[in-house]
């Protein structure tokens, strides 16, 4: 494709982009989309053998590839992030839908097996007081601590991602930047992605009856924003990034750590990347 | 106001969306009613196509329940959607990587298929009622005939021909729907319970025992609602078809099941916390033990001691019964059974029951007897049934 063609093809895709996105795009507010919303040309491209550059004004998917970094020896648990995501991308606030959510990992002494917990755990919601306000509960504080430490979660965005593999219809796609995003308008709802995916990351959405799940906040990273678990994160212990980008923080993070990922057995090459876990962390 | 999801309970760790279960017993239902079509059929081409005329009087009635059933397949599928208007979507725009994407094909030739068949079968008959008949019934086998009148030698050769053609076309196909619904959880490597190469096999033979079973079933029971002598070879027939299958599906998931506890891979941990807990009442108790052991013992029983009679077609009337409820009950423990181990293989979680809703009990209920009603209907319009034809020539 040469140069004229792919700016008459950008420019096409982005008029129907702001159709679709209308003014929340134009006035660039903070928050755009409520959920992974795409336009279908997006999704076509996506699926084309010749992808075009994707409909976001002044942007190039072809230009970047996003990864995530967790370095968990610095997460304090604080779950400012899963409140950031629920109000920056509307999910239920309730204890089973979650786009981002901490794990807890206690390692009591004499014990050889962690107790794990997350905030949906019913003894920290009753800490907390609600189902839509997030905390972890000082349960152990009587018991002798061996070890401890938080592991923040979310949709590891892979690279050979099951959930894309098995979407009868293609609503659920891998943008040519490395964003595993899912088109609500043309999800049947069958649930089969939520079954595919080995890291429990995907939900559906009562109220759209569609699956859901992490975008890395598509609507920000697009426009220059870092996603919202992120942006809060007041410990830095989450990184995001361009891996083009021999500068930015996640390539920092991946260059200077000796990084993991998680169940890398199942071949889903996960594009979360992370620092000081444990070998009970799945 | 009805609350929009069910959560389930759970003991240990489970990440926290699995507390809402993907699946429930609607696609408990579904593998059920397909894994009946494609056992149906089997029977039917065991017949048509095999020339295994003893079970020449469960034939027609096969083709016939095979293609009700067939009909409500897509009605679980549906009613579990989230966007259900959006179905043709998968058939329309097709993901050829995914599994799920050639339902719409495999289920709309199959359809077709079972229609054709099911109509070249009883064409003889359908002429002969156009003819007979002046009222509106007659009006309808007059517009089912599709303008083919003609019941001459030659003519029924070339219906034959079709026949057979299509019974062994439906054979691969028929095969081909269930082991496909078996790939469906198969090939998901998310869930070490699913993920096993066996499962298409196993899924497909446990299909044509529920298929033999049900014949079975709707054969005594039709002879007995008509009041006409049972046909016992026939019964005896199908009651030797049922064991020799249900031994070897008994055997594959014995193999399938120990190749899970040898292998031991991760997660085997939960796995045995499972079955040796939860477990064991649906699945060593109801389904291995009632639902397999026990026909297996009444059957060789029967075999053995030369039963005949009353006492054989009661004895494989109640083995059929138990393996209906085997299947049905290997269904629940695979789709259910999957989703309640936890994917964090630390936790596992309890499925949470709902009666009424779009994906309660009551609505698979419902989709589970649809068929049969549709079935007391179609074997008005075209009985089934060798001494109502006629003549020989309906019965191919």
């Amino acid at each position: 494709m040469d140069d004229k063609e792919k700016l008459e093809k950008h420019q096409i895709a982005r008029r129907a982009f702001l159709g679709c996105l209308g003014g929340a795009v134009a006035g660039g507010a903070a928050v755009v989309a409520t959920t992974a919303v795409l336009p279908n040309e997006a999704r076509a491209a996506a699926n084309s053998a010749a992808p075009a550059v994707p409909a976001i004004p002044g942007y190039d998917w072809s230009k970047h590839r996003w990864a995530f970094g967790v370095d968990a020896t610095k997460c304090i648990g604080c779950l400012r992030c899963v409140e950031a995501c629920k109000a920056e991308n509307e999910v239920a606030g309730d204890a089973h839908h979650f786009r981002t959510w901490v794990e807890r990992y206690v390692y009591l002494e004499g014990e050889d097996r962690p107790r794990i917990d997350s905030q949906d755990d019913p003894v920290n919601i009753a800490a907390s007081g609600s189902e839509g306000a997030y905390r972890f509960a000082n349960r152990y504080k009587d018991a002798k601590v061996d070890k401890a430490f938080f592991v923040p979660k979310l949709c590891n965005h892979c690279t050979h991602p099951a959930c894309v593999q098995v979407c009868p219809t293609g609503a659920t796609f891998k943008t040519d930047d490395g964003v595993v995003v899912i088109d609500h308008t043309y999800c049947i709802g069958c649930q089969y992605c939520v079954q595919a995916c080995p890291y429990g990351a995907r939900f559906f959405n009562p109220e759209l009856n569609v699956t859901d799940k992490c975008t890395w906040c598509y609507h920000r990273i697009t426009k220059g924003l870092l996603p919202a678990c992120v942006e809060v994160c007041p410990v830095s212990a989450r990184i995001f990034g361009d891996l083009n980008d021999k500068q930015s923080p996640i390539s920092q993070f991946v260059a200077n750590n000796r990084v993991d990922v998680l169940k890398p057995e199942t071949g889903n090459a996960p594009n979360v990347y992370y620092v000081g876990i444990d070998k009970e962390v799945r | 106001m009805e609350p929009l999801f069910a959560a389930a309970p759970y003991t240990g760790y489970v990440y926290p969306n699995e507390t809402v279960f993907p699946w429930g017993i609607l696609i408990v239902v579904y593998p059920y009613i397909t894994g009946l079509v494609a056992g149906a059929f089997t029977v039917s081409s065991l017949y048509q196509v095999f020339g295994l005329t003893r079970l020449r009087p469960v034939a027609h009635l096969a083709l016939l329940t095979a293609l009700c059933l067939m009909c409500f397949v897509p009605t679980p599928l549906l009613l579990h959607l989230g966007h259900p208007e959006r179905a043709f979507n998968a058939v329309f725009t097709p993901h050829w990587s995914s599994a799920m994407a050639m339902f719409g094909y495999f289920a709309g030739f199959y359809v077709i298929l079972l229609a054709l068949e099911t109509w070249f079968v009883f064409r003889p008959y359908m002429v002969q009622q156009a003819q007979r008949r002046k009222d509106l019934l007659g009006r309808l086998y007059h517009v089912l005939c599709l303008g083919s009148h003609d019941l001459s030698d030659k003519a029924m050769r070339y219906d034959q021909k079709w026949i057979f053609a299509l019974a062994v076309a439906g054979i691969p196909g028929a095969l081909g729907l269930h082991g496909y619904v078996g790939f469906l959880f198969g090939s998901l490597k998310s869930r070490e319970w699913w993920s096993s190469d066996l499962m298409p096999v196993i899924f497909l033979f446990s299909a044509i025992i529920s298929g033999t079973a049900l014949l079975i079933v709707l054969y005594v029971l039709s002879c007995k609602l008509r009041r006409v002598p049972i046909d016992v070879d026939c019964v005896k027939a199908l009651g030797y078809t049922l064991w020799g299958f249900v031994m070897f599906t008994l055997v594959l998931e014995g193999v399938e099941f120990g190749n899970v506890i040898y292998k031991a891979r991760e997660g085997i941990d939960i796995i045995m916390a499972f079955v040796t807990t939860r477990l064991i009442v649906p699945f060593f108790v109801l389904q291995f033990a009632v639902g397999a052991v026990t026909p297996i013992i009444i059957l060789s029983y029967m075999f053995w001691r030369g039963t005949a009679g009353r006492a054989l077609v009661a004895g494989i009337t109640v083995s059929a019964l138990l393996v209906l409820f085997n299947v049905i009950m290997m269904r629940f423990n695979v789709v259910i059974g999957g989703q309640e181990i936890s994917k964090t293989g630390k936790g596992l979680l309890i499925f949470p029951w709902v009666i009424f809703g779009r994906e309660g009990v009551l609505a698979a209920a419902s989709v589970l007897i649809a068929p049969f009603l549709l079935l007391l209907v179609m074997i008005r319009l075209l009985p089934p049934w060798e001494d109502e034809h006629g003549d020989d020539k309906a019965v191919v």
